[in-house]
């Protein structure tokens, strides 16, 4: 027991899951915050990884178990397998793409419809690296090319009148994540800022007591919802795209 | 120009040699030049190399080898495992074997007769010294000079004698893979781009029978949406007559369309592939779709509206496609043969392996697999299911082709559609790579070191099954760590294929492939250093397609050929047990060439349960 780094320190384990639209950097974040790593034009998750990661807190340290979800609409109906019985999800969209913040909305509604009650919510608005850090842009900037961007890429992000790629202003999205009291932040998994402090900031919401001691694995996710759903079936999402698309 | 005088040159060799043939055969008629009596021997190697590398110039069809393969196609006699037989032509006149082939020529390719008997005859100089080896005949009377010759081109390895600007077709094969600028890019024209896109050799596209693009291989969807309509029209003109299109030719151009329910997929190839193998890429490229959506989901789909946009639901598996587009471009000898490379180690780690993974078994467990670079170590899997080559190509391709997957690190999830197995479904599939984050922290994921990666494969009807697949991944692993198996896996992966010179030692062939027909599996030799480069690499699959479609035409009853061309040589040799293909020197006589193929093949049957899996861990 040769605690080096002070007294040994209560450990417990969150499960935290990521959602949001295809290609914010839900992927490139996770790689950030458990690797230090980043990779240009990441390929889309298919499915889902899982992954794990400790947080040391002054008092405590957390070891987050993190469902690193796929974010194209075929494995939506997946989704409640992986936000089911989760302590915090963090919820992502491209500030330089408004789409993906009604996205975002939407599946911030649907955890506080369907998740366990005391979930930890955290805003997360990614490729802070494209815009101008100064200028507050004018929303809703209407991007009509919306098809093919590389994960985190932004390489066509858009129109960059003055290199400033920003879609979504930081009000907007603060004053929203504050009615629904949200954490928000934004970040960049390319350059890893506000990366670290994102998940410290999750660490530290998570209520005490809604804290075990580290559990075995899979003693949350044993519990079957009775098989609703065999497949991934492709009729919703479907309607979903439809809906998307007049949504913008 | 070079190619006068030692056209000249060989011309001369060829009317000493064979009288026969250059008095009515070749078109340049035979000069009356000086025989450069004393050409030294360096000169005079160069020469004999120039007599391989530069007939394809005389022809009027170049340096394809088509040509010159399909001659030899015909021309080599019944197939049966004699392949030297000559048509019981006396052997003693040097001139009469090449009575076979003329004649052969002129049934088939009366047009072409002149220009292919010069090429004929470079391979035929050679063929005299194996008969008359064989039959006891008059090789002594060559000259010195052309034996000196002979014993040093022998080893002249495939492809070098060739400099590649004379090899139209695949000059631009290493920019193949390169993006095409988009819009945004405003330094191209939309002339450049098109341009671009048109000097792709191998273009792969699906569309909707309404029409909608669904995936190109090239060139983004504006580019090439003209195009897409262009196929639609011409596809569909041909179904509005019910007589669907197959396919066709423009000029060195072979177009192949395949309809499956509602989708167009075309291949568009000038790499020289047969129907039947552009077709097996398209249906390869079908079962990524079906695996991504399964058939009823498809089928559901264009059924409520036919409209649809089908690049929606398939969102992210582009890179799927593409990589299994790409690997069929690059020459996939997995592709080709239908059949799944293995691991060689020994049989008893292998049990060890099958037994350890048997032993943590989970009770939702549909398949487990243990892959290494690509290649398969362990199987295990219920009694009543084998699993089947081509799903087994998909999962390789997501796994180790396309970085989607590796790249994210941890452990994944993945719902998939095994098309041969069950079209209707979705199975989960467990991945983690063994030498995962800890064993590479910071190195970047590059295409080599995914080739030598571990991983471990667990599928799964049952989506809720993640944790019971975790926990036995972490008990094979203990397992395997204990006896040591994972060394040895390593060990093997790193040690790559085997060698020619290690298999057969002596023998010219420079590359060789193995299917064991049983187990639809197949073993390769290395393919450094001669092939590791990507145009060798293709030039190689390119000879590999040929006999391959040769031997499997569908009328054809062959059971052997040999092929000789300017550049290279290559052998096919079909059985019921086995699929034997290889690639020797342009210089390798038949003789030498099939010594090697047979010990090959004993070597390959002394080694089978190394090579192959024979069975598998079944439960």
């Amino acid at each position: 027991m040769a605690d080096s780094a002070g007294a040994p320190r209560p450990s417990s384990s969150v499960k935290l899951v990521l959602l949001g639209e295809a290609a914010v950097g839900k992927s490139s974040l996770v790689l950030r915050f458990v690797n230090n790593d980043f990779q240009e034009n990441k390929e889309p998750t298919i499915g889902a990884a899982f992954l794990t990661q400790k947080c040391n807190l002054p008092t405590r340290t957390i070891k987050f178990e993190i469902w690193d979800t796929a974010g194209q609409e075929r494995f939506a109906s997946l989704a409640p397998m992986y936000y089911r019985n989760a302590q915090a999800a963090l919820v992502v969209y491209d500030l330089t793409k408004p789409t993906s913040l009604i996205k975002a909305k939407h599946w911030v509604a649907e955890l506080q419809r369907q998740a366990s009650p005391g979930i930890v919510i955290a805003l997360v608005g990614n490729k802070l690296d494209l815009t101008n850090a100064s200028a507050a842009a004018a929303a809703g900037g209407n991007s009509e090319d919306e098809d093919e961007e590389g994960e985190s890429g932004g390489v066509s992000g858009g129109g960059d009148e003055s290199g400033d790629a920003r879609k979504v202003s930081t009000d907007e999205a603060k004053t929203y994540a504050e009615e629904e009291s949200l954490l928000f932040f934004e970040t960049s998994a390319k350059t890893g800022h506000n990366v670290s402090e994102v998940f410290t900031a999750i660490a530290n919401a998570i209520p005490e007591t809604s804290l075990k001691s580290t559990r075995g694995p899979g003693a949350s996710n044993a519990v079957s919802r009775g098989g609703d759903e065999q497949r991934v079936n492709l009729t919703g999402p479907r309607g979903d795209a439809a809906k998307d698309s007049c949504a913008c | 120009m070079r190619t006068g005088r030692e056209d000249a040159w060989v011309s001369q060799v060829a009317n000493d040699e064979q009288h026969h043939a250059a008095s009515d055969g070749d078109d340049t008629p035979p000069p009356p030049l000086p025989p450069r009596p004393t050409p030294g021997p360096q000169p005079s190697h160069d020469a004999h190399l120039a007599a391989a590398a530069d007939r394809p110039p005389l022809q009027s069809k170049p340096t394809t080898a088509v040509s010159s393969m399909s001659i030899q196609t015909v021309s080599f006699p019944d197939g049966s495992r004699g392949t030297f037989t000559s048509g019981g032509d006396d052997p003693s006149t040097k001139g009469s074997e090449n009575v076979v082939i003329p004649g052969d020529l002129a049934s088939t390719r009366a047009d072409l007769d002149d220009n292919m008997s010069v090429a004929t005859f470079a391979p035929t100089l050679r063929a005299p010294g194996d008969l008359a080896s064989l039959l006891g005949g008059s090789a002594s009377k060559r000259s010195p000079a052309w034996k000196l010759l002979r014993s040093q081109s022998a080893t002249v390895q495939p492809f070098e004698t060739i400099p590649l600007e004379d090899d139209a077709t695949l000059t631009e094969f290493p920019n193949e893979f390169d993006g095409i600028p988009d819009e945004s890019e405003q330094d191209w024209s939309d002339w450049d781009r098109l341009g671009m896109w048109k000097s792709k050799l191998k273009h792969y596209m699906i569309l909707s029978s309404a029409g909608k693009p669904i995936y190109s291989r090239h060139g983004d969807l504006a580019l090439i949406n003209s195009s897409m309509g262009v196929v639609q029209t011409i596809i569909s003109f041909y179904e509005g007559a019910k007589n669907p299109l197959l396919g066709f030719t423009a000029g060195s151009t072979r177009f192949v369309v395949a309809t499956r329910g509602p989708l167009y997929f075309v291949a568009i190839s000038k790499l020289g592939e047969s129907d039947t193998q552009l077709r097996a890429q398209l249906d390869a490229l079908y079962m990524q779709i079906l695996s991504t959506l399964t058939l009823p989901t498809l089928t559901h789909i264009f059924a409520n509206r036919p409209s649809t946009d089908l690049r929606k639901p398939l969102e992210g598996t582009e890179s799927l496609l593409s990589s299994l587009a790409d690997s069929f471009t690059k020459g996939s000898p997995s592709a080709l043969l239908g059949a799944l490379e293995c691991l060689k180690i020994r049989k008893s780690h292998r049990h060890a392996i099958n037994n350890a993974f048997l032993k943590s078994r989970a009770d939702n467990l549909l398949y487990g697999l243990i892959v290494a670079g690509g290649k398969l170590v362990s199987v295990i899997r219920p009694r009543k299911h084998s699993l089947h080559p081509s799903d087994l190509q998909l999962i390789f391709n997501m796994l180790f082709e396309s970085g989607g997957v590796k790249a994210g690190g941890g452990d994944n999830w993945i719902p998939l559609c095994l098309p041969a197995f069950n079209n209707r479904g979705y199975l989960y599939m467990y991945v983690n790579y063994l030498d995962g984050p800890a064993a590479s922290p910071t190195t970047p994921v590059g295409p080599h070191s995914i080739h030598e990666e571990t991983a471990i494969i667990m599928i799964s009807p049952d989506k809720e099954s993640f944790f019971a697949m975790q926990q036995m991944k972490n008990d094979v692993v203990a397992e395997l760590e204990k006896r040591g198996s994972l060394d040895i896996i390593r060990a093997a992966a790193r040690q790559g294929r085997p060698r020619v010179a290690e298999v057969a030692p002596g023998s010219q062939i420079s590359h060789f492939l193995f299917k064991s027909k049983a187990n639809v599996q197949f073993c390769m030799s290395a393919l450094d250093p001669v092939f590791s480069d990507a145009v060798a690499h293709r030039r190689l699959m390119s000879l590999y397609h040929n006999v391959h479609a040769t031997v499997h035409a569908k009328h054809a009853h062959l059971k052997v050929i040999h092929c000789v061309g300017a550049d290279a040589t290559s052998l096919a040799w079909v059985t019921p047990v086995f699929e034997f293909y290889c690639v020797a020197g342009p210089n390798a006589s038949r003789h030498v060439i099939t010594q090697g193929a047979n010990r090959v093949i004993q070597w390959a049957k002394r080694e089978e349960e190394r090579l192959f899996i024979i069975g598998g861990g079944v439960f």
